[in-house]
């Protein structure tokens, strides 16, 4: 089970990174994007239930099962918290480019090139 | 029992098919709303996966944040950039896009593929089983003892993302000719 879920986020991860690179579209890049994060939580969880801690194979150490096994999912609650004030500020910047420049097309935002 | 690992093979499936295949067509569709409809079935399917590796809590944060917030939020931000949607088109470094995510896919397929995992078995041992039941109360203890600091800091980064959202999007009152 824990090499099928990694394959899954293997597979999302490579999709969102092709689609962060490819695409000109500004939500289309921030959507990979969710995409990617959505990706390595799955391989957090998967890790989180299915590998063994180092810290477990040691006796005596039964009691800190939960703070070992609960560590994935922990980082993984925190990755959706950033995600999701990533995509608020995100979306923000896309609607303030939009009202001054009149184009979210990423390849017309070159404004620093120039 | 034959039937329970029958039916969660095909539950499996199934999510991993619905999350991969809509993720690829979020990347392919050229209309960026149905590209972002796509999108929640992917999030909704992966909030299913995490229901199969006893994160239930998380699953239902993931159906919460991204199928209720974020999807809403890009959908809104589709419908206000509406008027100069150009549509979803690729890059001229499309190919080179594409070579580097197989490059990549190849490569993590491999390392799972080569690496000698320490399993913990389907039924986990006893100290271990208490574990994944009640999640989130324990979620909850750590959060507040562990990752205490971790968890003041996220408080003030969503924070500074709503008020830097809000004063990104906020129309001023009078230009003072400093538009682009």
């Amino acid at each position: 089970m824990l090499e099928r879920l990694l394959i899954v986020s293997a597979v999302l991860f490579c999709i969102g990174l092709y689609g962060v690179l490819s695409r000109r579209h500004v939500i289309a890049i921030l959507m990979s994007l969710e995409i990617m994060f959505n990706a390595v939580n799955v391989a957090l969880v998967a890790f989180s239930r299915y590998a063994a801690p180092a810290a477990l194979r040691f006796p005596g150490a039964a009691e800190d099962a939960e703070r070992f096994a609960l560590a994935g999912q922990t980082l993984a609650l925190f990755v959706i918290v950033v995600a999701a004030a990533e995509v608020a500020l995100g979306l923000a910047l896309v609607i303030a480019i939009a009202r001054r420049r009149d184009s979210i097309n990423i390849s017309d935002l070159n404004l620093l090139r120039r | 029992m034959a039937f329970d690992n029958l039916f969660s093979e095909i539950v499996f499936w199934f999510l991993a098919a619905a999350s991969v295949g809509s993720a690829a067509l979020v990347v392919r569709l050229r209309s960026i709303f149905r590209a972002a409809l796509m999108l929640v079935v992917s999030f909704l399917a992966v909030a299913g996966l995490f229901t199969m590796a006893n994160a239930e809590f998380l699953a239902v944060v993931q159906v919460l944040v991204y199928g209720g917030g974020i999807a809403v939020l890009v959908i809104f931000a589709v419908m206000m950039t509406r008027d100069v949607d150009q549509g979803n088109q690729a890059t001229a470094v499309q190919p080179v896009a594409l070579a580097l995510g197989a490059a990549l896919l190849g490569a993590l397929v491999y390392s799972v593929a080569q690496a000698e995992w320490a399993l913990l078995p389907e039924s986990l041992p006893a100290p271990l089983a208490a574990v994944f039941v009640e999640t989130p109360a324990r979620l909850g203890r750590l959060l507040l003892s562990d990752y205490a600091l971790a968890f003041e800091a996220a408080g003030v980064l969503l924070l500074a993302a709503v008020i830097g959202a809000l004063s990104l999007v906020r129309e001023r009152e009078a230009p003072e000719g400093d538009d682009a």
